[in-house]
């Protein structure tokens, strides 16, 4: 089935305007301006340390930017917020509770069977049946981070931002986990804000690419990815996408 | 128009005063923050004497008073030297001894697992239990402290060099070996680097040990020092502001020795 | 690598040959005051027929429960604070680190004025012997928690009272109960000490009262190995609670 692209008139979700950031002497972000749209998969790409997590954080709230703001749904952000959940590394996940109590962890105002209930629907959408009752330290890298997607969805957030998730995995896991994640947004259609420093997983994954200068940061190229999911990693247009984002970022594509 | 939005959480300000390098500002307030914790010990202190006048415990200014006396008496220098040499001595002894012995067991393991046994029976027992034998053994006087201060040391010593010891990667030992390293070598080049940090950590904590034990040891076998006086002060003639004053002499004196200790390990 | 059975053979080994060693000393020495095993293993079965053994047992066992419980009771609580609000600590950490070098001993003069002679006076020098490194390991325990959890925590919309119960104490208590367990061993060498110098009964007492008494140094080694060995039983013990708390909770505590 190929899932249809957003539809370029969908509501502005997430503005950001005019975005500096500051640590002490260091200037790591200058002028971003962002927008990304319901339901569209962005991704950011930078080198290594240029300030794409900062961006992500101050989008989360975790961090006041040093100027410009940041609006979703209209809404200045003021802190971090249960409709927009952050995906870390899977270390993110609780040690001291199991699969399901990780996932039920935002659920605990509900009533006990509704969060039953909607803690096992997770636990089969990411692929974990038959490990619910399970302890973290008892999975491998690839399923801990599936929990931390059930953790995050299972909140019904309406943005989810993601911070390198599939940094820590090896890269036969990274593309297993690439397609769950699309599969599982195919059930569940939220607005996505991705950093990574993998080109090709930001080609294969994202609506849009947001290619990130080095520090200070600043918006250098949006790349429209026109392709429908699912991607053929070897079609012309894919490798000559990938080779454009290569070229902003500066590297050569010959090794 | 340009916005500025400005965040209050304290939780942020927090994050970005970490970022930001410590300025004059933040550092006054610290210290501040840190005496106002003692400055408020002492405020309920002498409220406390106040409240109670007839009581036989002294207020801040009798014990600071009892200190100066000391020092006039020049009583102050030779009880703190006399602990510090006891310290010192039962204190090098035991890393004399500690060392080599935990290096040796964290290396062979069956000599650990032959010894461990005998070391956690050991443990338990206060090394003021030792005292009775100890003053049999070496009678009353600084052997007998030095014995008691060495007991107390030399086990955390021992402990932290066995586990640092087992805890050295063993890449880096056969990358060594595979650079032909001999034993000596490998010891010397490779293992005592790699055991240093946690060595370190292990004498901080058994000079705490030590100072702890070396006040006890003075209040039951020796006649000088920082145990004794405080023993001494109240038997001969209740002076309990030279009590408390020896107690708050041992608790700088301490925090004194801990800090030099952290900061040797810094480096 | 070495075998489950040289774990148990080579201690009984090693220790055969010291109790060998130490039994030819004595007697090579002439000693009449020094025992031998022998005669400490009789030292043990004298306590015992004159009862003495387990209520002297019992009582150091109850003075340090007491203490020890107010100490946990107090003290988890304060680390638990001081390791979540900056200001707190420091304003706490000075005073914590200038009072703890203070031997509980030290405190000993001070304990009697407040309580006389009796069983608050160990009990209370039991619980400034645990309270404090309760607190700082609590503490550390706390600042060891990785910020992830709690942003994860702000990020689900927990309020500060929520993240402490359900993500910081959860994340920090395998240290805290390591803590706990490394102030259980102080907490016993406290109250032997304790009664050595301030009341007329347990473990720490007997030594001094064996000796003083008539330079019986069969029963002070005996009273040692005793208190040595129940020492040992509490570690096991709270190992053992670590490690099925530890288990429970799917965590590895080293």
């Amino acid at each position: 089935m190929v899932a249809e692209a957003v539809p370029t008139r969908a509501p502005i979700k997430i503005a950001i305007r005019g975005v500096r950031m500051r640590f002490g002497a260091v200037e790591v972000l200058r002028d971003v301006d962002l927008d990304v749209r319901e339901g569209e998969l962005v991704c950011l790409v930078g080198p290594s340390g240029c300030g794409k997590s900062t961006l992500l954080n101050i989008v989360g709230g975790f961090f006041a930017p040093s100027g410009g703001e940041v609006r979703i749904d209209g809404e200045p952000v003021r802190g971090p917020d249960p409709r927009r959940i952050f995906v870390f590394q899977e270390r993110g996940v609780f040690p001291w509770l199991t699969v399901e109590g990780n996932i039920a962890f935002g659920l605990s105002k509900l009533p006990r069977e509704e969060r039953a209930r909607i803690v096992a629907h997770y636990v089969e959408l990411v692929g974990l049946e038959g490990f619910a009752r399970a302890f973290p330290d008892e999975l491998s890298g690839g399923m801990k981070q599936r929990v931390e997607v059930a953790r995050a969805l299972a909140v019904k957030p309406d943005v989810l931002y993601l911070d390198e998730p599939f940094g820590a995995l090896d890269s036969i896991t990274r593309l297993q986990m690439r397609s769950e994640l699309l599969r599982i947004l195919q059930a569940e259609k939220k607005t996505m804000l991705f950093v990574t420093h993998d080109i090709e997983e930001s080609v294969q994954l994202a609506d849009r690419v947001v290619v990130m200068s080095t520090r200070p940061a600043t918006v250098q190229r949006i790349v429209d990815i026109d392709l429908p999911h699912p991607r053929d990693l070897s079609s012309p247009r894919y490798l000559a996408l990938r080779d454009s984002i290569f070229e902003a970022i500066g590297l050569a594509h010959k090794i | 128009m340009r916005v500025l939005a400005r965040r209050r959480s304290s939780r942020l300000r927090a994050q970005i005063f970490e970022a930001v390098l410590d300025s004059r500002a933040v550092r006054t307030r610290k210290l501040l923050l840190s005496l106002s914790g003692v400055a408020t010990l002492v405020a309920l202190w002498s409220l406390a004497i106040a409240l109670h006048p007839a009581t036989i415990l002294p207020g801040p200014l009798k014990v600071l008073s009892g200190v100066v006396d000391l020092a006039r008496r020049g009583l102050l220098a030779r009880h703190v030297v006399a602990s510090l040499f006891r310290v010192t001595w039962g204190y090098v002894l035991a890393v004399l001894v500690g060392i080599p012995l935990g290096l040796c067991l964290g290396w062979w393991r069956r000599a650990d697992r032959a010894v461990n046994p005998f070391l956690q029976i050991l443990r338990p027992i206060s090394p003021l239990a030792w005292i009775p034998i100890s003053i049999l053994w070496f009678g009353v006087g600084d052997g007998a402290a030095v014995f008691i201060i060495f007991l107390g040391a030399v086990l955390p010593i021992t402990v932290a060099a066995t586990n640092a010891v087992a805890a050295v990667p063993s890449v880096h030992l056969r990358a060594a070996r595979n650079f032909g390293l001999g034993s000596r070598e490998l010891l010397v080049r490779v293992i005592f680097p790699s055991v240093l940090p946690q060595l370190i950590v292990g004498m901080r904590v058994a000079l705490g040990v030590a100072w702890l034990v070396v006040v006890a040891a003075e209040m039951i076998a020796v006649n000088s020092g920082l145990g004794f006086l405080i023993v001494d002060a109240r038997n001969a003639g209740n002076r309990y502001d030279l009590v408390v004053a020896g107690m708050v002499l041992i608790g700088v004196i301490g925090y004194g020795l801990d800090v030099g200790m952290r900061r040797l390990e810094r480096t | 690598m070495v075998s489950r059975f040289e774990s148990i053979v080579l201690p009984l080994l090693l220790g055969a040959i010291c109790i060998a060693l130490w039994s030819l000393s004595v007697h090579w020495t002439g000693t009449k005051v020094f025992p031998s095993p022998l005669q400490v293993v009789r030292g043990v079965g004298e306590l015992w027929r004159r009862g003495l053994l387990l209520p002297y047992l019992r009582d150091s066992l109850v003075r340090v429960a007491v203490g020890y419980a107010a100490a946990v009771a107090l003290g988890v609580p304060l680390g638990l604070c001081v390791g979540w609000s900056r200001n707190l600590a420091t304003a706490i950490n000075p005073l914590v680190e200038l009072l703890r070098p203070i031997s509980p001993i030290a405190w000993i003069p001070v304990a009697i004025v407040f309580f006389g002679i009796g069983n608050l006076a160990p009990i209370f020098l039991v619980f400034l012997g645990a309270f404090f490194p309760i607190v700082v390991t609590t503490h550390d325990g706390v600042r060891a928690v990785p910020p992830m959890y709690l942003r994860a925590a702000r990020n689900f919309g927990l309020s500060p009272a929520q993240m402490l119960r359900r993500v910081l104490l959860p994340a920090a208590l395998p240290q805290i109960l390591s803590g706990l367990r490394i102030a259980l061993g102080i907490a016993w060498l406290v109250v032997v000490a304790a009664e050595m110098i301030a009341v007329d009964s347990g473990l720490g007492y007997l030594i001094i009262d064996a000796r003083n008494a008539g330079k019986r140094y069969d029963l002070v080694v005996a009273g040692m190995l005793l208190i040595g060995a129940t020492g040992l039983v509490l570690d096991l013990a709270a190992r053992r609670l670590e490690r099925v708390r530890a288990l429970r909770w799917g965590f590895r505590a080293d």
